[in-house]
This record gives C-alpha cells, structure tokens and sequence, in this order.
C-alpha cells in the first residue's frame, strides 16, 4: 500500500480524498494556488505546497508543478479528483513516466473514452446499445419511411452536418414523413450548404442515468448499481439519487451488464461511469463513459455501504476488488443535493465571497461533504460546488424528509447559495412521484415558485432586530463579545451593524 | 430602548428593556412575552410566548437580513434618538452616490471616464465573478466624480467602486 498520495485537486474533493487517506492510514498531500491558502484542504491535508497562481492553467492544471511537489514530498501516487487533470490522458500517461501511480484508468482508456467517435466505434464492435438510428444519409423518403418503421415512432431527422437545431424534424408518424424530410433537407442545405438527412430513434423526455463500475487490475469488473441524474441545469448535475425511481432489480442487471462490457472493451481499470439516456420505456442507450469519480459517488456508497475512495486507491496499489458481482447488495435510498454557490433569485449568478455563518446539518441519515467553512472567503477563481449533501433513508420517502428536514438546518450566511432550490424540488410532486427527465428542472424553475408565506414571523424579525441592536450595545461594555464590526455609540446607544448597514444602503 | 424597526418596508415601533428574568417587550403598544438568548455571533434563540424561534443575522454588502426559519427579512433599524433618520437619507439623492460592489469580483472594463455624465441607470463597469460577467449601473443621473476602483483591481462586497454626483 501506498504510504503517501498527493490529491490534485481542491475543494470538497480534494477534502473527500484526505478523509479517505486518513482513514487507511496513508500520509496526504494537498496542492493550493494562491487564493486558497485557507482551503479547508490546505487546513487538513499532513501536506501541502503551493503551486502558483489562482489560474488553474498555472497551478491545478500544471503539470510540471504537480510532478515537483511529488519530488518534493515523495509521494508515491496522485489522486486527481474529478475535473481538472482526472481525465487527461497524457497526465495520466505522464505519471507513468514519471514513476508515480496515477489513481484512475489508464491514459488508454482514458482517451479512447474522450473522443465520441472512437467510444462508438470501439462501442458498437462490442455490441453495446446506441440510440437506433441509420449513421448515413437517406437517399428517398421510401428508405426514409422503411428505416423510421424498422426503429419505430417518434424518430427524428437530424442534418449531417448539424448542428444549433437546424435541419432538425420531430416526426411522431408516418404520415408527417415525406413532407418533414423535404423541409429538413432544404433548411440544412440552406445552413450548412449539404442537403444530407439522417434518423435516429426520437428519446422524448429522456432519463440520465449512469452506472457505476469498478475494475481492478487484474480482470475483474463489477457494477455498483446505477444513479439516477435527470434533473440538470444547463446540463449541470444539481441532484442526483439512487436507486433510480423507474429501475427495478431486472433492469439494474441489464444495464449493469452492459456497463460492465463498456469497462472490459476499454480495458477499464478503477472508478468509472457510464451514462445511458433512458426513453420512456425503458430503453436504455449508451451515450458515453466518464473515466473518473464521480461527483455524485457518495450515493453510491450510502447503498451500497462501500467507500469507493477507499477501494480506487486499493486497486491502485495492485490489489483484487475484495468482492464479487453476488456479493454487492443495495439497500435502502439516498439523494444528493450539490450546494452552490449562485444565487436563484439572480438567475444562478455566481455568488462568492466570505461566508459569515454557517450552520450545518447532521442527525440521522445525513452526510454532508463540504469544502466551506465559518470565515472562509469562496474564491471567485473556481466552480461554485461548495458542499453536498446527501439524504439516506431505508426508502425514498424517509431520504427525501430527512433531506428536506436537513435542508431546514443548514444556513450559509455572507454569500447566496441554492439551497432554497432544493426545499422546491423536494416539495414538488412530480419529483416525489419520481417523474423525472432532462427537461424536469428548466420546467419547474419556469413555473413561478408559490409565494413565500411572508408576514407570519414579520413580528419575530422585528423583535430580533431590536434584541440583536440591545446585545451589540452592550456587547461595548463587555468587551466586544457579540460584535463584529466597529461598535460607536450615538445618543448612548450602539447600532455599530444597522448604522453602517443604513449609512451604506442611503449612499446606494 | 425604543427603537423604529422596518422589516420588508413595513414599520414597528419596539420597546426593549432587560428584565431580571429576560427582557420586557412591547411591540407596537402590545405586550409580548419575550425571552432572548444569543447562543452564537449572530444567532439568535428567542421564545415568545413559549414558541421558539433560532433568527440569524446577515450582513451583505448592501444591507442586513434577518432569517426565521427559511425566510429572510430584510431589516432596517433606527434609534429615535439619533439625528440619522430615514428622511436625512433620502436627501442625499442631491449629494454624491456611491457605486458599491454587490459582490467580490475583478473589475474587468471601466466604461464611463471621470467628469463624463451618465444617466441613471447607466452602466459604470463591468464586474467578473467565478466566471461570469455583470454590468454595474449609475445610482443616479450625474457627473462621474472618481473611478475609484481600476480596470483588473480585485474588489470586495460593499468596496466602492465609483461616486457619482
């Protein structure tokens, strides 16, 4: 076993990462640019060195400066987290250069996986699904209308050369046929000067979800059960669940298989995913592989009762999985909300700066992964994730309440965060009868949010507001214990926080 | 203490004093059974008439909200006493106005040179934060005084960035 790991990374990650090191008894080693000196992974790591500016070009993203602080400290393998360099296949292939174990898949399956043409390709030798669909272009509207019934009803007409919509026709049956092909072809010859059309398999209001795989190295593959990812925003995972509401144990074992497949036709080693868009009767289709951990790994791990961190850097080291596809069982329900830093009354504008207060959720079936503290400024430099918080339950019912009543404890002050979305989504109906798609999150956030009940506790504000203005004056006489900021009396009384509050808002 | 509280533009008149047990209360002329613990830097426990209640402080750039619960108020504060009142404040439409930073950030582009003269409204300069790029606005229509923070400087909330007079 590894004695040292560096984790090339920042943030909840990069903290997720030491906390598994620590646990095995491995020495950590943290990298920090210049704005996150303070990073709650700096505070915890055993190690950490700079490694230049907030750029992530010039420091996260640098090569040479990661493989010097490997000099530096003797580390013996990298864990990079997700983004960053977790899938670059030359810095995987650099590490191997440089006699330093890189904690993922090999730069081989690593770039096999990145190109979209290659996975298909390499894909469709093993038999893997794709959406159904010819990849030439129709000659007549007679091949056109053989091959939309071959595949089945709704199809789709897409212009080879596509791209922003453009040449793109929905066609629910037959009779539309001949009519949308010709429009199709004469609106792509119009944007891309290329009349070709092809049809594929129209997926209407498609499901994400992926599948969890581990590998070892020596052969061995297993599926961790899938999760459900539908509900995005600008195709950003913001919650994420397992098991999926629509899968049952059948379809776990299918999907599982081909997700096994998809990892041994890529030689896959370690954590990967694979992602598969879901129609509405339960089709699945390959849409590509994700060659490192994932974000949303800690519901994996709460259904399964396996620390996947753990089990990345042991198959790192050389060793067997310690279990077989029988042995894994899932149990129970959990859900993640990923906690951001934007604001959702400013359109999910970014929102960083110094967080003031922070109360933290816990209690029963509550885990929470979070690179933010009490004090701590967020950069505005990196993604917004602050934390995670994550819901288990012994089912869907008890996650999403424990959820929601965790939700009700956590207060992040000083900045603007999501959390108010999730208390939405959770109350929702169609959330809770497991009606999702893609499309779910742009649709309810359309829909205006119920008004807030305001008012009720108006009164309690009022009197907080005169209690906090009474303790900050006597906090003069008690040497500053309950104020933060100057404290100057007017007339005998202290208002230090309102006066400058008011003083500010009158010169806005 | 007597104190002229405003919670989301509607105003309370308080009356605040401690107690031997707890504090007196009167809100609004009514009298409110209050008890009020600070049991961290800006968190408040209270209970009133047996219900309880955790309020927390926050302070933005711009202002100070109170959160009961999941709802936040924002609260505005005066002490009778003081000359500052909320009718001084709104004479300073004639004055100078600020331009305040609503978040930390880097200004990227100044837009408006000093002594040039802009509308209300008006976009001063372009502010970036994790990415992502907001256009700052006039406060009020008048003569841009100072540019006080330049084009790359780094800023924090409430820093300011222009006067406008």
């Amino acid at each position: 076993m590894f004695k040292k790991i560096l984790i090339a990374n920042r943030g909840e990650i990069a903290v997720r990462v030491i906390r598994a090191c620590r646990e095995m008894g491995i020495a950590s080693v943290a990298v920090y640019s210049d704005v996150d000196r303070a990073s709650l992974h700096v505070r915890m790591a055993d190690e950490a060195y700079h490694i230049g500016p907030a750029a992530a070009a010039e420091s996260y993203l640098n090569f040479e400066k990661v493989f010097d602080v490997v000099k530096r400290s003797g580390a013996e393998a990298i864990h990079p987290g997700y983004g960053f360099l977790s899938e670059n296949a030359k810095f995987a292939q650099a590490c191997v250069d440089a006699g330093v174990k890189f904690i993922g898949p090999t730069a081989t399956s690593i770039e096999m996986m990145g190109s979209k043409t290659r996975a298909r390709q390499e894909m469709e030798k093993a038999g893997i699904p794709f959406v159904p669909g010819t990849s030439t272009a129709l000659d007549s509207a007679e091949q056109a209308a053989r091959v939309a019934s071959e595949i089945g009803y709704p199809v789709m007409l897409k212009a080879a050369a596509g791209g922003g919509g453009k040449g793109m026709r929905l066609v629910h049956g037959p009779g539309e046929l001949t009519l949308a092909l010709a429009s199709a072809q004469s609106e792509a010859e119009r944007a891309f000067g290329d009349r070709e059309v092809y049809l594929e398999k129209a997926i209407i209001n498609p499901r994400h979800i992926e599948m969890q795989v581990l590998a070892d190295e020596h052969g061995n593959t297993v599926y961790l059960g899938e999760r459900e990812c539908s509900i995005q925003r600008r195709h950003q995972k913001v919650l994420e669940e397992s098991p999926s509401p629509i899968v049952d144990d059948d379809m776990r074992q299918r999907m599982g298989g081909v997700a096994a497949r998809v990892a041994k036709a890529a030689k896959y080693t370690n954590a990967g995913t694979v992602e598969f868009l879901v129609d509405e009767n339960k089709n699945f289709y390959f849409l590509e592989m994700n060659t490192r951990l994932q974000v949303e790994h800690p519901v994996t791990e709460l259904i399964t009762g396996l620390d996947l961190v753990h089990l990345q850097i042991r198959i790192a080291a050389g060793e067997k999985l310690p279990f077989q596809q029988e042995d894994i069982r899932i149990r129970g329900h959990a859900i993640e909300c990923r906690i951001y830093a934007e604001d959702p009354e400013n359109n999910y504008f970014p929102s960083p700066g110094k967080i003031t207060l922070l109360l933290s959720p816990s209690g029963p079936g509550i885990r929470v992964d979070s690179g933010m503290y009490e004090g701590w400024t967020v950069p505005i430099d990196y993604d917004p994730l602050l934390a995670k918080l994550i819901g288990y339950g012994t089912d869907r019912t008890q996650a999403i309440s424990r959820l929601t009543r965790a939700l009700n404890e956590y207060f992040v002050g000083g900045i603007k965060t999501n959390i108010s979305l999730f208390r939405r989504i959770l109350a929702d109906p169609d959330f809770q009868g497991g009606k999702l798609h893609t499309g779910y999150l742009d649709r309810l956030l359309k829909a205006r949010p119920a008004e807030e009940v305001k008012g009720g506790d108006a009164e309690v504000a009022a009197i907080a507001a005169g209690v906090f203005a009474t303790l900050d004056s006597l906090s003069t006489t008690n040497g500053n214990l309950f104020s933060n900021r100057e404290n100057k009396t007017i007339s005998g009384t202290a208002t230090s926080d309102w006066k400058k509050a008011a003083r500010v808002e009158a010169l806005n | 203490m007597i104190y002229e509280i405003t919670i989301d533009e509607k105003d309370y008149r308080l009356e605040l004093a401690r107690a031997d047990a707890g504090w007196r209360c009167r809100l609004n002329g009514r009298d409110v059974q209050l008890d009020a613990v600070l049991v961290q830097r800006d968190v408040l426990s209270i209970l009133i008439e047996g219900k309880s209640y955790e309020i927390k402080r926050e302070h933005t750039g711009t202002d100070t909200h109170l959160w009961v619960g999941n709802v936040g108020y924002a609260a505005e504060l005066r002490d009778p006493r003081s000359l500052r009142g909320r009718k001084g404040s709104a004479a300073d439409e004639k004055g100078p106005r600020r331009l305040i930073a609503p978040m930390p950030g880097k200004v990227v582009r100044v837009l408006i040179g000093e002594q040039q003269a802009v509308e209300a409204g008006q976009s001063i300069l372009v502010m970036e934060a994790m990415k992502m790029q907001n256009e700052l606005k006039s406060p009020k229509k008048g003569i841009v005084q100072k540019i006080v923070a330049a084009e790359g400087s780094n800023v924090n909330a409430g820093d300011v960035l222009a006067i406008v007079e």
